[in-house]
Order: C-alpha cells, then structure tokens, then sequence
C-alpha cells in the first residue's frame, strides 16, 4: 500500500538508472545510514566494539569476496590470505611511515592486497570452477606461511603476535569505541556505495557475462583476463582494507592466525547465506554469521549448564552447521531472496495478488 | 651433499605418506564422479569412521575373542557409515538436487560442522588409541627404513583403488554409478534410481573413509586433527584431477614424495615447513598446464 512503484513516473534516464529508483527505499536507506551514526550515541561499549564493529568488518570482507564468487564467478577460498596481506600491509605502513594519515593506510594497504589478488588471480583464466577453489588454497597457505616465517612483516617481533599503533586522525584520538565505530560504519558506507556502482556499471556486466559464459563473453567481446584480473583486484583490495580495519579498529593486534583457512570460510558463508551476487546479501549474511554464535552462546548461558563448556562449544558447533544446512535448503539463493520475495509481497500488500 | 641413499630414504617415505593422503582423497573422487558434489565432509567422515570403530573395537572386545571382535567392528562401522550415507542423501542431497554446485559445496561444509560438533559432543576431544594388531617397527632392508604401517596403508590403498576400479568396470551397479556421472538426465530416463545410486556412492565413500581413518587413526591415534588431513587431499586431487580414480593414486604419490623432497631439501633454505603449502604450489604449477588435473577427463565447452 505504502510502498509501490505504481505511479512513479520517470521522466529521465538519470532517474531511470539511479541507484534506488522506488522513493521509498530512497528514504528507507537514507534514514537506516543516519540512524547507523547516531547509534553510538545509545549502544554500550560492548554492542559497539563487539558486534557492530565486526560485523561493518566482515560486511566489506564478504562485498569483497561476492564481487569475484557472486558476480564474476570465480570461487576463491583465498579470502583470509587477502585479509592478512591487508592487515600487514597496513601494520608495516603505519609504523614505517608513521606521519601517514590512517585512511591513506588503509588504502594504501588495499592496493597492496589488490596486488597480491592480480598475482593468484593469474591462473583463473586457464583453472576453472572447484579446480580454481583448490588453487586459491594455494595463497591461502603460502600468504599464511609468509608472515609466520619470514620476521620483516611483523617487524621482528618475538611473538608473533602484535599490536597496531594507537589511531588518531588529524589529530584526534580515535581509540574509543564509538569512534572506531563512526570510522569503519564511514568506510563501509563508501564501500557498499562503490561496490553497488561498479557491478551497475561496465564493468559489472562483463563480470556477470563471464560468469554466466565465459567463452561467449569473449565472443562479445569482453576481454576475459582484464576482467577476472580487475574482479581480482577490486575483490582483494575489499579484503585488504577489511583485514587492515580488522586489526585497527577491532582486535588491535595483528597475528597471521587470524586470518587463517576458517576465516576465508566463514566469508564464504556469509556470502552464500547471505546470497550470491547481491550487495545487500552481504549483509544480511554477515549479520548471521556473526550473531548466530553470539546468539547461541547467550542462549547457552541462560540454559545455565555449568562446567560443560566443552561440550557446549562442540554443541554450537553442530547446531551452527545444521543452521547452515536448513538455510541453504529452505532458500538456496540466500537471504537477499527472502527480501526480495518480502519487498515483492510488500508492493502489493494489503491485497494477495 | 645428501647421498642418493638419504634421497631414496625421504622419496620412499613421501611415496607411502602420499598413498595415505590418495586414501582421502578417494572419496573426494568417487562423490566427485557420481553426484558432481564437492564434498568437503570427507575429512569429518574420517573422522566420525575412525570415533566409531574406536567404540565399536571397546564393545566387542568385551563380549568375545580379540580377533574376532576385531572383524565385527569393522563390519559394525561400515554399517553405520550407510545408515550415514542414508540420511546425508535423504535429508541433504536429495532437497538440494539441482542446485549450482557451490550451494552443494557449501552444504557439505555445513555438514562438516555438523559431523565434527556430533561426534566430539559424544567422544569429547581426547585422543584414543587405535591398534590394528600391526607393530609399530620399521622393516629395515639394506639400511632402508619402512614402516610396518606404511606398508599396511598402501597396501589397502591399492587394494581399494583395484577393488573400485572392477566394481566400476564390470558390475551393474558399477556400470550405473558410470551412467550416472556421465550424465544425470539421460541416466534418469532409462531408469537408473539416482536417490540409491547416491546413497551407493556414499557409502562408498564412507568405506574409503573408515580405511583412511584406520590407516591415520593407527598412525597418529584417533583425535580431532585427522579431519584436517582432509586438506592434504585437495592438492592430491586437483592434481590427479577430479574425476580420475587412477589419478588419485599417481596425484598421492606424486604429491607425497616432491613433498617430503621439498622439505628436507629446499624447507630449511627458505625457513622451514614449507610443507603447509608446497603440494598446493605444486598442484596449481600442474593445473597452469592442464586445467583439469593429469587424468582428469577433458573440459569441453560449449557455447
């Protein structure tokens, strides 16, 4: 009844192509950004720093991995290794050159990882499909290794595992929670934007035509390497910048175990979850993938089984697979169909048909 | 300098490594072959084969003779390693059918969650012992080390891939698990039921399972880690490429041996363990050549 595109009259091709043609999503999504910065002003510490905070996070992670497994098609299991290159790169930028400004940091380390993508995304275009999943392992462990041996990335250090340098932009000290959560709600805002732009663009489209046909995208004369290498690119410099604001802005240390094969998993799963192909089913699956366990471990503790803490992890962990299981059967194309099935109900609500 | 006799030493340990590592990878194949599924619970099967003849083994010791408690058990897994064949087509092949293989995929690795957060609610997270009655000595032939084990796992790694490659070749249902990886339509129309064939597959699998958690369990003890043995198995099958069972046996051989090379060779120039990644490099060195793995059948594409 409220919301409808019955009526909307577009007059020019500009409308026509904007990013939210119906108006009322316009609002909806002007309104749920203003009120994702004012959140800070009522959340406690610990919704800020340990939910929201990681959940922008693994939301630009996941963007990242659905441009190269959900638009172009080219199933990586390399995720964490991305990350990782992101936060080294961006440890070692900050405490070499430490007059950069944190933002040029983190961008800088998303060129980096973006260049670590071009590289393993060379063979994708003679390696195909699960043969391509299993050589995307490949940089997985090799990134892994690389920043456990080799004592140049982590400056030397001892144990391995290290702290960032504290943040201040221009001056200003950003360690607290709520400004830690200002900045990366602010990148993520720019990343979902650009994210929605590039695969609405040129671009995008010869993504998906590879995706859905390689050849014949060749054929009509997208040029196959450039585009997997430029899907590689912009995939790992998403992942970059996400393992560097992992390491800035959440946990604050960096270690190359955080970033293992679990990891780039655990991505993977929003991105299905959430719904291949989609902006928004990022997400979405990444709101399931972090609360899911945050949910069951309150639900646990209300349970109140003492002493079995063992039991109870392995316990989530069963029930956490068997979500995973009903959730693909119940809607293999993710929770951005569910939406989309809603927002269709909703067109024509309070009428059936 | 290394004599050539340290060389053969490391070479011939790699080799048997490798046959162990084709042991998992088998299953990955004969899924792989006859549904297109990616199966990444092959690992948590190895694991949940290994748990159950473990407490099978407990059972029966106590109720009769060793031997023959021994053979019961084995028997006791298999069982139940087709009542999970069962219920893994009933309840997750069979409302997925027809999904894009990633959505399969990542299924599978639901169901790994769900197989390792089971079986270690009901065994807990400890090691157990697994003893196959095979002493744990090196035959020593001219100086040359192998271990009794070793052997053992090759020898039922060859023994299976022969086994499967007749059972393949010249029985019925062999013939129809062909039909049916060859193509899934044309074997439901001439009435080939695609629901049992898979359950076959399975279970199949699961029996490679049971051998390679024998095999690993009497090696490293049974305990959580054997499912990530599962990951050395990738490169082998990417290698051997995925729809090969011969492959699977020259990938693990191969695989093994560079591998062991690698790291005794070349590891301690570099800083050591590189073998977390050197059978990945490998294997994707190989696949630059040949997309679909040495003996994989060839990708054709139509537009």
């Amino acid at each position: 009844m409220f919301y409808r595109d019955s009526g909307l009259i577009k007059t020019t091709y500009k409308a026509d192509r904007a990013i939210f043609p119906v108006d009322q999503d316009r609002w909806a999504i002007v309104a749920l950004v203003g009120l994702a910065f004012l959140v800070p002003a009522v959340a406690s510490e610990y919704w800020l720093s340990s939910i929201l905070i990681p959940f922008f996070i693994f939301s630009v992670a996941a963007i990242g991995l659905n441009i190269l497994v959900g638009y172009a098609g080219l199933l990586s299991l390399g995720t964490g290794g991305f990350m990782a290159v992101g936060a080294f790169a961006a440890y070692n930028f900050a405490i070499r050159i430490p007059e950069l400004n944190i933002i040029v940091v983190l961008i800088l380390a998303g060129l980096v990882s973006a260049g670590v993508g071009i590289i393993f995304g060379l063979p994708s275009l003679r390696i195909k499909g699960f043969y391509l999943a299993v050589a995307t392992l490949a940089s997985q462990f090799f990134i892994e290794w690389l920043f456990v041996r080799v004592p140049w990335f982590t400056n030397y250090s001892t144990s391995g595992v290290i702290s960032a340098p504290a943040v201040q932009i221009f001056g200003y000290d950003m360690s607290g929670a709520a400004q830690r959560y200002l900045i990366v709600l602010a990148m993520t805002v720019a990343v979902a934007v650009t994210a929605k732009n590039m695969v609405r663009s040129a671009i995008g489209r010869s993504w998906m035509a590879i995706r859905d046909m390689d050849v014949a995208a060749e054929i009509i004369g997208v040029r196959p390497l450039r585009t997997k290498l430029v899907a590689f690119a912009v995939s790992s410099f998403y992942c970059g910048l996400a393992g560097a604001m992992w390491v800035f802005f959440y946990i604050g240390t960096v270690e190359p175990q955080a970033f293992d094969l679990n990891r780039s998993f655990q991505i993977l799963f929003m991105v299905i979850i959430g719904g291949l192909g989609t902006i928004v089913g990022c997400f979405f699956g990444a709101a399931f993938v972090i609360l899911l366990p945050i949910l069951l471990d309150n639900l646990f503790a209300l349970l109140g089984t003492g002493g079995h803490a063992d039991l109870l992890s392995h316990a989530q962990m069963a029930i956490y697979g068997a979500l995973i299981i009903i959730l693909l059967i119940k809607e293999p194309h993710g929770m951005a169909k569910m939406w989309q099935i809603f927002r269709q109900r909703m067109r024509i609500w309070p009428f059936p048909y | 300098m290394p004599t050539p006799f340290f060389v053969l030493e490391v070479a011939l340990s790699g080799l048997l490594a490798g046959l162990l590592y084709s042991l998992v990878a088998l299953g990955f194949v004969l899924i792989y072959k006859a549904s297109g599924v990616f199966n990444f619970a092959q690992g948590a099967l190895v694991l949940l084969a290994a748990l159950v003849f473990v407490r099978a083994t407990e059972i029966f010791d106590a109720m009769g003779p060793a031997t023959v408690g021994f053979w019961a058990a084995l028997l006791a897994t298999m069982a139940v390693m087709v009542l999970v064949a069962a219920a893994i087509e009933r309840f997750l092949l069979r409302p997925l059918v027809n999904q894009p293989p990633i959505t399969l995929f990542m299924a599978t690795i639901g169901l790994t969650f769900l197989i390792e957060g089971i079986s270690q609610m009901i065994w807990g997270s400890r090691v157990y012992t697994l003893d196959l009655g095979i002493p744990d000595e090196p035959w020593i032939i001219h100086g040359l080390y192998i271990g009794k084990i070793d052997l053992f796992a090759a020898a039922v790694a060859i023994a299976m891939v022969i086994a499967l490659a007749v059972f393949f070749q010249f029985t019925r249902i062999g013939r129809a698990l062909r039909a049916v990886s060859d193509d899934h339509q044309a074997a439901l129309s001439i009435g080939i039921p695609l629901n049992f064939i898979w359950v076959v597959v399975w279970s199949l699998a699961g029996m490679a399972a049971l051998f390679a958690g024998l095999v690993w369990g009497a090696k490293l003890g049974v305990q959580f880690s054997i499912s990530v043995v599962a990951l050395k198995a990738l490169p082998v099958l990417i290698l051997g490429g995925f729809t090969s069972i011969p492959g699977v046996i020259v990938g693990g051989i191969l695989i093994g041996v560079s591998e062991k090379l690698a790291e005794v060779f070349v590891g301690p120039v570099v800083g050591g363990a590189i073998e977390s990644w050197f059978a990945y490099v490998l294997a994707l060195a190989v696949l630059l050549v040949r997309p679909q793995g040495l003996f994989g059948e060839k990708i054709i594409e139509r537009v």
